[in-house]
Formats: C-alpha cells, sequence, structure tokens
C-alpha cells in the first residue's frame, strides 16, 4: 500500500492538507535546485496549486541566479503567469516574450514597471524570466542555451512541440495534469504510434520513455475542488494516484436569498447546492448535437442561478461572496454547442458567463458550472465523446457545485457502447479508460437526479 | 461528418441518386495515369495473386501468379510489377523545367535562391480502393531492403534487378498518400466519394462497384437498388457479378474456382518434376502451360470489372472542371516526386523501417499544414464547399449594406473602415474574432467588431488597403457588394524548424545512433521465408 493510500484510509484525522502540500512542494523545489537528474515531473490534479509551484519555483530558481525560460501551451497562461510573478515580486525583471500579431499580449501587462515586453528573444537577454508559449519559442535560436526552463502543462504540449524547444535548456521541470485532455492531431498518426518519440503523444509520455529514472512527484491536495467533489474526481480519473480536498465538508457553502420556485432548474440549483452535485435529467431523445431543448434548460439554470442571488462562502474570507456571472461557466464538449448556449444565454438577458468547450476550460476555476453531459441525446458514443480527459475537466472546474444536464438513457448508451479503440502495440495503456469513468461519474450523479420535463 | 454532407446523403436517399458533394474536381487527374488493380492470396495478405496494370483503358497488362505462396514466382511477379510501373515513372522522371528553390547556403547560411531542376509532370497511379493503397505501403515495405545479386553477390535469394528500387517508389507513393490533398496515389473510391455523397454509409462507399451504382445507376434503377446488385448479386454458379474491388478475392471465388485451380497447377508441375524422360516433360509442361493459363484468365475474370470500373470512375470525374488550387497542389507533389528521384540518383539509402524523431515530427507538421490547407483550398475554390463551411458556423456571406470609414489610432492614421454585412448564415463569432475574405486571391483579414441587429454583422477591416491614408481603390467592399468571409484562415503559416535528426535532443532520446547511419539490413530470412 503506497503512503498515500494510508493517509486515505488510516489516519483521516490526522490528515493535515496544508503541511502534505507543503511537504510535497518542499520536495518538488529541492530536486529542481538541487537535483542532479535534467529533468523533475510533477503530477498536479485539479486546483492543486499548479501555477503557485511554477510562480515559487521560478522566483526561487532566479533568486538562486539561474536564468530561466518558461514554456506555457497558450498566450492566456502566459500573461497570467507573468501577472502572477509580477504580483509576488514586482521588482523582478520578467520578460514576455509574444509574437508579430496585433495585440499579441494581455494590455495588463503594460502597466506593470518589471516587466519587458518584446517579439524577439534577443531583446530580453538577461532577465532573470523569460515566458512564452512553446509556439514561440520554437521559432528562438541561441547559442547558449538555458540553465533552467519550467513547462507549464506539460501534458498537454505535444511531444513534437517539445522536440521543437528542448536544445533551448539544459535542464527542466515540467508540470502538468495527467487526468486532463490529451493533446491531439487533425491527421492521423497511427504509423507512429508506439514508437518512444510519437509525435502526437504528450510531452511528458517522451519524455519518460526516454528519462524513466526522472524524479516524478505529485500534488497531493486540491484547493478548488470541495469536499463533496474530490472524493469522486479522485476516484473516476485518478484511481491509482488518489489526492485529498484542501477544504472539509463544512467549509464551502453556497446559499441562495430568493427561495426555489420549484421548478426543475431550481429544484437541481437545490440539490446542487446542498451537495456539490446536480443532475437535471430531460427525458429520454436522441437529438441533434446542438439539442434545443437541453440548451435552453442549461441557460434557465444559468438564469436562475443568477435570479436568486446566490452567495458563496469559503475558506478564503469569512464573508459571503455574491454569486456573479463572472464566477459561472457553462461546459460543452463541442464548439457549436457552446455557441448555441451563448445564444440561448443572450436570449435571455444573461452575459459575462463563461460558455465554452472543454479543451478551452482547462486550467480555470469558477464558483458553479453547468455542464451539458457529452453523451446526451446521442445515438452512439465515440472515442471522443468518451474520452476520460474531457470529462474530467468539465466535472473539475467548480469550487462549490456542478450541475450537469443530460438526456436520460446515458447508462444505457454505455452499455452499448464499449470502447473499441484499437489497441496499439507499444503505447501505454491510460487508466482509467473513459467508458469506466463515464460509468463511475454517472453513477454518482443519479444520487442527485432531478427529473425534468421542460 | 458535417451537417452538409448528411443532408445530401439524406437527398440522395430520398431521390435514389448520388448527390453532388462538389461543383468543381479537387484532385489532380493526369492525362495518362497509371491504374493498378491487385488482387492478393486469402489469409496471406503480402502474397500477390495477380494484378490488371497500365496506362491504356484498353490494353492493361496481366500479371499473374499460378502458386502465389512460391516465392520464386512471388519475385518473378514483382519483377513483372516493376518492369510496368518503373518505366512510366521514369518516363516522368526525364522531362523537368528549371525552378526556383530557396535553400540555405552551406558556407554563409544565408537564405538564396537556387536553379533546380523540377519534373514537369509526375507519374499518377490510380487504385480502387484503400486497401490497394495500403498494398502498395506493404510492397513497398518488403520489397526495398531486399538485396539485389549486383548489390550483395553472397545473398542466398537475391531479389530481380529493379525490384527494390520498385520498393522505394511505392514506398514514396504510400507515404505521399498520406499527405493530405496529394494526388500522386489516389483510391478510386475516396476519389469518388468526395465528389459525391452517396445514400449509404461511408463504409459501404469503400465497395467500388455500390458507389459506382449510386453515382451512375443503370437505365431505370436506382442507386440503392444498383448498390444492392453491386455487392451481393451472384451468378448461377454462386460468383460475385460484381467482383470486389480487391486486394481481397470474394470467398465463393477461392473455393470454387481459384483453390481447385492452383492444385491443378500443382498436380501438373509435380508430375513435371517426375518426368522421366524429355518427350514426358514436354508433354506435362503443356500440362502446366494449360494449368497457369487457367489461373491468369481467372485473375483476368476478377480484375477487368474492377479495372473498367476505375476508368468509369475516371471519366465521371473528369467531367468536373478542375478546382482553382488543384495545380498548385499537384506542383507540391511533382516537388516531392522530384526529390525522391533525386535521392534515388545521389545514391541515398532506402527508407528507414521507422522515422526517426525528427522525421516524424516534420511529417506531421506538414501534413496537418496541408490539410488546413487543403480545407481552405476547397472551400475557396467551391461554393457548394463553402456552404458546407456556412452551415457549420465557419463562414458566412451576404450584401454590404453600410460602409463607414473610420482610422486607426497611432501616429500614422490608416484605414480601418467598418463594413456592415447582412447574412442568413449564424457563424459562431468570438468577439474581436478574425474574418477573412478573398481579395484578388489574398486573404483580407476584418475583426468582428458588433452584431447591430439581427444579421448585422459590423466588421472593421484591417489589412491588404494599402500604405497610404485612404484605402487603394477596391480594396474596401463597397454598399451593394456581395461578400463572403470565413472565420478560418486561407493560407497556412510555415511552422518552425525542429532540430536536425543529429541534434535530438536529450528528451527525445538523443541523436540518433551510429547505426542508423548505416543501411538497414534486410530483415533475417526465416524457414517460413523458404518453403
Amino acid at each position: 500500500m503506497t503512503a498515500e493510500a494510508l493517509v486515505r484510509t488510516g489516519a483521516d484525522a490526522a490528515f493535515d492538507p496544508g503541511a502534505e502540500a507543503a511537504r510535497a512542494t518542499a520536495a518538488i523545489l529541492h530536486d529542481t535546485l538541487h537535483g542532479t537528474e535534467r529533468g523533475v515531473v510533477v503530477d498536479s490534479p485539479p486546483g492543486a496549486g499548479k501555477s503557485t509551484l511554477v510562480v515559487r519555483a521560478a522566483l526561487e530558481l532566479a533568486e538562486a541566479g539561474r536564468p530561466l525560460m518558461v514554456v506555457a501551451q497558450t498566450n492566456a497562461q502566459v500573461d497570467d503567469l507573468v501577472l502572477r510573478l509580477a504580483e509576488k515580486n514586482p521588482e523582478l525583471p520578467v520578460g514576455r516574450l509574444h509574437s508579430s500579431d496585433a495585440d499579441p499580449y494581455d494590455k495588463a501587462l503594460d502597466g506593470l514597471p518589471g516587466v519587458r515586453k518584446s517579439a524577439k528573444a534577443a531583446d530580453l537577454a538577461g532577465l532573470a524570466v523569460v515566458v512564452s508559449t512553446a509556439a514561440k519559442w520554437a521559432h528562438v535560436k541561441v547559442d547558449e542555451p538555458w540553465r533552467h526552463a519550467i513547462v507549464d502543462e506539460a501534458y498537454q504540449m505535444r511531444s513534437d512541440a517539445l522536440l521543437a524547444v528542448a536544445g533551448l535548456f539544459e535542464r527542466a521541470l515540467f508540470v502538468g495534469d495527467p487526468g486532463q485532455l490529451d493533446p491531439f492531431s487533425v491527421v492521423g498518426g497511427e504509423q507512429w504510434a508506439g514508437l518512444s518519440y510519437d509525435p502526437s503523444a504528450s510531452a511528458v509520455t517522451t519524455l519518460l520513455a526516454h528519462n524513466p529514472r526522472l524524479p516524478q512527484h505529485r500534488l497531493p491536495v486540491s484547493w478548488r475542488l470541495p469536499a463533496s467533489a474530490a472524493p469522486l474526481v479522485s476516484d473516476a480519473f485518478y484511481p491509482f494516484t488518489p489526492f485529498r480536498s484542501g477544504t472539509g465538508p463544512g467549509d464551502r457553502r453556497l446559499t441562495f436569498a430568493v427561495p426555489s420556485d420549484g421548478s426543475g432548474p431550481d429544484r437541481v440549483i437545490d440539490e446542487a447546492a446542498a451537495s456539490g452535485w446536480g443532475l437535471l435529467e430531460l427525458p429520454a431523445r436522441r437529438t441533434p448535437r446542438t439539442d434545443p431543448e437541453a440548451v435552453r434548460a442549461v441557460a434557465a439554470v444559468v438564469r436562475r442561478l443568477l435570479d436568486r442571488e446566490g452567495a458563496a462562502r469559503s475558506e478564503r474570507s469569512p464573508d459571503a461572496s455574491p454569486l456573479t456571472p463572472a464566477r459561472i461557466a457553462v461546459g460543452t464538449a463541442h464548439r457549436d454547442q457552446a455557441a448555441a448556449v451563448r445564444a440561448a444565454l443572450a436570449a435571455l438577458g444573461v452575459t459575462g458567463v463563461t460558455v465554452d468547450t472543454a479543451n478551452r476550460l482547462q486550467g480555470r476555476e469558477y464558483d458553479v458550472t453547468v455542464v451539458l453531459h457529452p453523451l446526451s441525446g446521442r445515438p452512439d458514443a465515440t472515442a471522443f465523446h468518451l474520452e476520460t480527459g474531457r470529462l474530467c475537466v468539465l466535472a473539475s472546474r467548480h469550487r462549490h457545485a456542478c450541475v450537469v444536464v443530460c438526456r436520460e438513457g446515458v447508462d444505457d448508451l454505455l452499455d452499448a457502447y464499449p470502447s473499441t479503440e484499437p489497441v496499439q502495440l507499444g503505447t501505454t495503456v491510460k487508466f482509467p479508460d473513459g467508458w469506466e469513468a463515464n460509468h463511475a461519474v454517472l453513477a454518482h450523479l443519479t444520487q442527485h437526479r432531478v427529473p425534468w420535463r421542460p | 461528418m458535417s451537417l452538409i454532407s448528411t443532408l445530401a446523403r439524406l437527398e440522395a436517399v430520398r431521390t435514389g441518386r448520388a448527390q453532388p458533394a462538389t461543383t468543381v474536381r479537387h484532385r489532380h487527374l493526369s492525362d495518362r495515369p497509371l491504374v493498378l488493380v491487385p488482387l492478393v492470396t486469402a489469409g496471406e495478405i503480402g502474397a500477390p495473386l495477380g494484378a490488371l496494370v497500365g496506362t491504356d483503358r484498353d490494353a492493361p497488362r496481366l500479371l499473374a501468379v499460378p502458386q502465389p505462396r512460391d516465392r520464386d514466382l512471388r519475385f518473378a511477379f514483382l519483377a513483372e510489377l516493376a518492369d510496368a510501373v518503373l518505366p512510366h515513372i521514369d518516363a516522368c522522371a526525364e522531362v523537368v523545367e528549371a525552378a526556383e528553390r530557396t535553400e540555405a547556403d552551406p558556407e554563409t547560411g544565408k537564405r538564396v535562391k537556387v536553379e533546380v531542376e523540377l519534373c514537369a509532370d509526375a507519374a499518377q497511379v490510380i487504385v480502387p480502393s484503400r486497401a490497394g493503397v495500403d498494398l502498395i505501403r506493404l510492397l513497398g515495405r518488403s520489397t526495398r531492403f531486399r538485396r539485389t545479386a549486383e548489390q550483395d553477390p553472397e545473398a542466398p535469394f537475391p531479389a530481380p534487378p529493379r525490384v527494390p528500387l520498385l520498393g522505394r517508389w511505392l514506398t514514396h507513393y504510400g507515404e505521399r498518400a498520406r499527405v493530405p490533398g496529394s494526388s500522386l496515389l489516389l483510391a478510386m473510391t475516396d476519389l469518388l466519394g468526395r465528389h459525391w455523397a452517396t445514400g449509404q454509409s461511408t463504409l459501404e462507399d469503400q465497395h467500388l462497384g455500390a458507389l459506382l451504382a449510386w453515382i451512375d445507376p443503370p437505365e431505370g434503377a436506382s442507386g440503392a437498388e444498383a448498390a444492392l446488385r453491386a455487392e451481393l448479386a451472384r451468378d448461377a454458379e454462386g460468383q460475385l457479378l460484381c467482383p470486389p474491388a480487391g486486394p481481397a478475392t470474394d470467398p465463393a471465388f477461392d473455393n470454387h474456382l481459384l483453390g481447385p485451380a492452383i492444385e491443378r497447377y500443382d498436380r501438373a508441375r509435380t508430375a513435371l518434376a517426375a518426368a522421366e524422360d524429355g518427350l514426358e516433360a514436354d508433354e506435362r509442361y503443356g500440362a502446366v502451360s494449360a494449368a497457369e493459363r487457367e489461373i491468369r484468365a481467372l485473375v483476368l475474370s476478377r480484375t477487368r470489372p474492377t479495372w473498367d470500373a476505375v476508368w468509369h470512375g475516371l471519366d465521371l470525374l473528369r467531367r468536373l472542371p478542375a478546382g482553382a488550387h488543384v495545380a498548385d497542389r499537384w506542383t507540391r507533389d511533382r516537388w516531392s516526386f522530384t526529390g525522391h528521384r533525386d535521392r534515388i540518383v545521389s545514391g541515398e539509402p532506402p527508407q528507414p523501417r521507422r522515422d526517426d524523431a525528427v522525421t516524424a515530427a516534420n511529417k506531421l507538421a506538414t501534413r496537418e499544414r496541408e490539410q488546413a490547407r487543403l480545407e481552405a483550398q476547397e472551400a475557396l475554390d467551391d461554393p457548394l464547399v463553402m456552404a458546407g463551411r456556412r452551415l457549420a458556423g465557419e463562414a458566412f456571406a451576404g450584401e454590404v449594406t453600410d460602409v463607414v470609414m473610420a482610422y486607426g489610432e497611432g501616429r500614422r492614421p490608416s484605414p480601418r473602415p467598418l463594413v456592415t454585412v447582412r447574412t442568413d448564415d449564424r457563424p459562431q463569432l468570438a468577439e474581436r474574432g478574425k474574418v477573412y475574405r478573398s481579395l484578388g486571391g489574398k486573404p483580407q483579414a476584418a475583426e468582428f467588431v458588433e452584431e447591430a441587429g439581427e444579421g448585422l454583422l459590423v466588421l472593421r477591416i484591417v489589412d491588404k488597403m494599402g500604405r497610404g491614408r485612404e484605402p487603394e481603390p477596391g480594396s474596401v467592399p463597397e454598399k451593394g457588394d456581395l461578400v463572403c468571409f470565413t472565420l478560418f484562415e486561407h493560407e497556412q503559416r510555415g511552422g518552425a524548424k525542429l532540430p536536425d535528426p543529429e541534434a535530438t535532443p536529450w528528451t527525445h532520446g538523443g541523436p540518433p545512433g551510429e547505426t542508423a547511419a548505416v543501411p538497414e539490413a534486410p530483415d533475417p530470412l526465416t524457414e517460413e521465408d523458404v518453403l
């Protein structure tokens, strides 16, 4: 039995999330700063303080006088990191390497005195930390590689993207969440499946295949997920590397000033506020992808969440903070579904609520999420819809509660469509498979079911 | 499957005929394509049974292997195939035109233009189905490492002279076929499936006979009836009227016709080997020839319908005019063809069994870029394809209802006119999302500003208006113009340059070792190789 499992089963009362997380962080920083291996890999479950770790490691490396490059995957992630670095240490000279497009970075960076921005790496030479996207770094040429690098969201980075930038640094800290969506390619890459350097595999897969002895760490505590969500997400998506929530059952509360009107959306909101989960179940039906009824139901739930003047209490502050549109997100599987939900929300006069696909919600955090189930109303379950990471992202963005809108009959659909992906020789089989994870989540959601006929 | 193709398939079911999915032809068709209709032995995918090959539809060359398990006969088949295919490739490789290419100067490292040869045309190979493309790859894989007696006098079973060269070309064609939009090696079912939507599933579209039945049904029959007949109808002896396009054969044919014929051939050969004198041998040799002729006739009877079907498909496709960007993509195929020709001439070893990390990443990047390029070019070339993108919310067309001149901020105000477009389409526009339209073949970008009312989209044009304060004439749409904007980019940026294979970083296992520098040895012979 692993140490983690012992902690989970044995000494529940003795589990101190703060101390556990601090111990893990200390070990990671020690290996990063004083280790002998060229790389350190950190697995981080949703909301486990990955960004905080990256910022801290960056500051410590900079303090130790080691020139550092940071590789993130999207411009939004890069800007976010730069803002966090500047917030922690406004004096630190940080370089933001950006593209030569119009509006290449967040305007908020202009107000930071320590941050220099340029489209040319040469302009940023000598700065303590230089941050950019993998795509931009790939165009950079250097004579002398950086002493150190941090690769953020390394599980979402493709192997070929790492190949393009790995020559720029001597050693690196790789941080990411193995449970989120795997990188993908729009063209088939089956001919390379099973090769250790399969270009469409994730960067960490390739890295570990070639360097199996690299130290691997794990952040053990999710600070985002509430006590109601962490066990389910941990069991369903991280069965062999469990994690805990940083808060206890009573630490987070979601209350509403306006009482329920007894409608389906209101009942599911109350269920989710009380238990952390709610399943609004519409009658079984095969529908097009942008199922108008389900889309309207999603919009209605969001509308009621706002109308009922929600207030969220958490460990962060003793006072309740109002549940504003900015604290709510809607997650879907497809872009056209997101567009349909946006249109439905606009029709109800709702603005400011984030509506996006699982891919784009990765790494984001909200108080309440409303999810259109990827399998709702479908006649079949394809590999895309069964993908473990997709459901994991959708089910792990919230700090308080998650409402899932779904048509009845998904359990039958799952039984009719077991995963049938061809087995590729030489590739590591990922556990759990999406089929199993979907069943696990659905079984839990059924306990918080609110049937509704709109 | 996109919404428009689903609708087209429903329409095909209702009308009983395949519906056009395009208004132009999106793949290059050579004037003299080399058509290859291969067959393999059931249960032994790498054992060819025969083929029809050639560039003249009335005079195909028949190749047949009377005993597919006999390695000598298999090599004889491959030698004959090389004899049929390589002269066609050589003929194309000889005719060149001068072209320019930018290359890094080996001394200064600067990008300079160098004059190089570009083959004026490349040899195009057409097979009936996707399984045929796989067989081409397999044949390439199994022959390109073979050694001829000239290369290695010690080789216990030397390959006929041109067979390894054939393997290298087949491998190149098989790899190139994986690049979206390339036309060097095409499967007829893919070609027809791209240009027509039938009333059956895409899986059923893999049957060339059924696919053609939907597209061009015989007089008086509906596509569905004709397709069913093509798939299932059998003659009095239980043989399919429309034999499968291969390379696999119908089991009823294997069991009742081919199997007995091969047995007769085997018996005749055994008898010949046991002949005691010349006279007897002569007589028995006649029996062997007769048995061989019988098998050749059987192979011909199964390949000839497919051969005709492929040419029928070519006729149908040639009726469509070529899309505007097809020639551009074919030029890329010609570069690929020329590049391979040059590698062979310069004496490079055959393609390795597995790509190294850098080659694999480069190939994947190329294919992704070509995929995006192909999707954009097809939409720009073809209003019907664009309609599909509009229906999917990835493009919109409409009339310009208003143009307001505005200027950008900055020291030198540049024109940033606001254009209002009225459209019935429902594009999935994001705030400040970029949209593009084609302006004289070049993409002009605009930014989505707001939706001013139901179906009224306000856009800000941001480039291609010249350097002056006033936009160049014709560069800004005018009121009443019909415009079509896409949410996807029209041209693809080149990706970043990857390191050289010798500089593969530690994360990817470091440079491929010294072993990779020497050509790979062929697979060692096993007992099963020599029956």
